[in-house]
């Protein structure tokens, strides 16, 4: 189907390439979003063909999305930046078994998700599995009820406020905060995420819920009314 | 629908998931549960602020690393 589009475009995709190419690293501006994505697939055609600056723009788009995921699944910078390398990497040598079927992106989230997910196993064996059966919905009723002010995050500076979403995301078992980034922070649908970890919507429901409920009760802690700064 | 129901059913109602008949069984039972209504304002606040946060930036050292491999490993292009 890519070739097809491909053959059919290829005036148009000389001519956008030409525009990307100036577009390219080392400083690379971002398209509209509407334009990112109706030319992606022309993109990723050229960069299926071996069109290696049609790639690095791919990468440019979604480098600083893909380096968040990292360091948000792996909490660690270092770890982060490889995952992230690999990733990229991973996918230009398996761009021909990206047939389309999802959004570049989630196809691209998958990859950096494992690559992510490797690290964190070797770090922290036996920690975790994201194979584990979905638990029962019991003891999920929040204990630590209390009111907070109709802004609560204004109670914060910016830097102050993103330390304790850091720390707070950190400290969530990998389980759920994988889960909990991929969907409230990436924005992937449950499907996709589903697909881009390996487990069943169902499963990924379940583990947002419990990530979504602590990552209220932690802020609970901060936002109540009366808790100093 | 009890506030155990309303919990088990907290995300679906906030990513509008849930069936139109589960829905107003909800929001009935939100219409007269103070501590229920309470942990739904406060979930979606916490998903809005998360949201609207952007904690990780991609520094500009680690930009250019990556540049610099894909240019080694795959070419230049």
């Amino acid at each position: 189907m890519f070739n097809a589009i491909f053959m059919t475009e290829k005036g148009l995709t000389a001519r956008l390439l030409g525009l990307l190419d100036n577009l390219s690293a080392p400083n690379p501006h971002r398209l509209p979003s509407s334009i990112a994505r109706e030319d992606e697939h022309l993109l990723v055609a050229a960069a299926k063909k071996g069109d290696t600056p049609a790639f690095e723009e791919l990468v440019s788009r979604y480098e600083d999305k893909i380096f968040r995921l990292t360091k948000n699944i792996t909490g660690n910078h270092e770890d982060a930046e490889d995952a992230m390398q690999d990733a990229f990497l991973k996918a230009y040598s398996h761009l021909q078994d990206f047939h389309g079927d999802s959004r570049f992106y989630t196809w691209l989230v998958r990859i950096a998700a494992n690559e992510s997910l490797m690290r964190l196993r070797k770090r922290r064996p036996n920690q975790f599995s994201l194979d584990e059966p979905v638990e029962g919905d019991t003891d999920l009723m929040p204990r630590e009820l209390e009111d907070w002010d109709p802004s609560p995050e204004q109670r914060y500076a910016q830097a102050e406020l993103q330390g304790i979403l850091a720390e707070i995301i950190d400290q969530l078992d990998p389980e759920f905060r994988i889960v909990l980034v991929l969907r409230d922070l990436e924005e992937l649908s449950t499907q996709e995420t589903a697909e881009a970890l390996g487990i069943s919507v169902p499963a990924v429901k379940s583990r947002l819920l419990r990530a979504r409920l602590k990552l209220r009760e932690k802020l609970n802690r901060h936002f109540r009314r009366g808790t100093l700064n | 629908m009890n506030c155990k129901g309303v919990i088990r059913e907290l995300s679906n109602y906030i990513d509008g998931d849930l069936d139109p008949g589960l829905k107003t069984e909800l929001e009935r039972h939100l219409g007269h549960c103070e501590d229920c209504t309470m942990i739904v304002d406060q979930t979606k606040k916490s998903i809005e602020i998360l949201c609207d946060s952007r904690p990780v930036v991609l520094p500009s050292d680690v930009r250019s690393r990556l540049h610099a491999a894909l240019r080694q490993k795959i070419g230049p292009g």
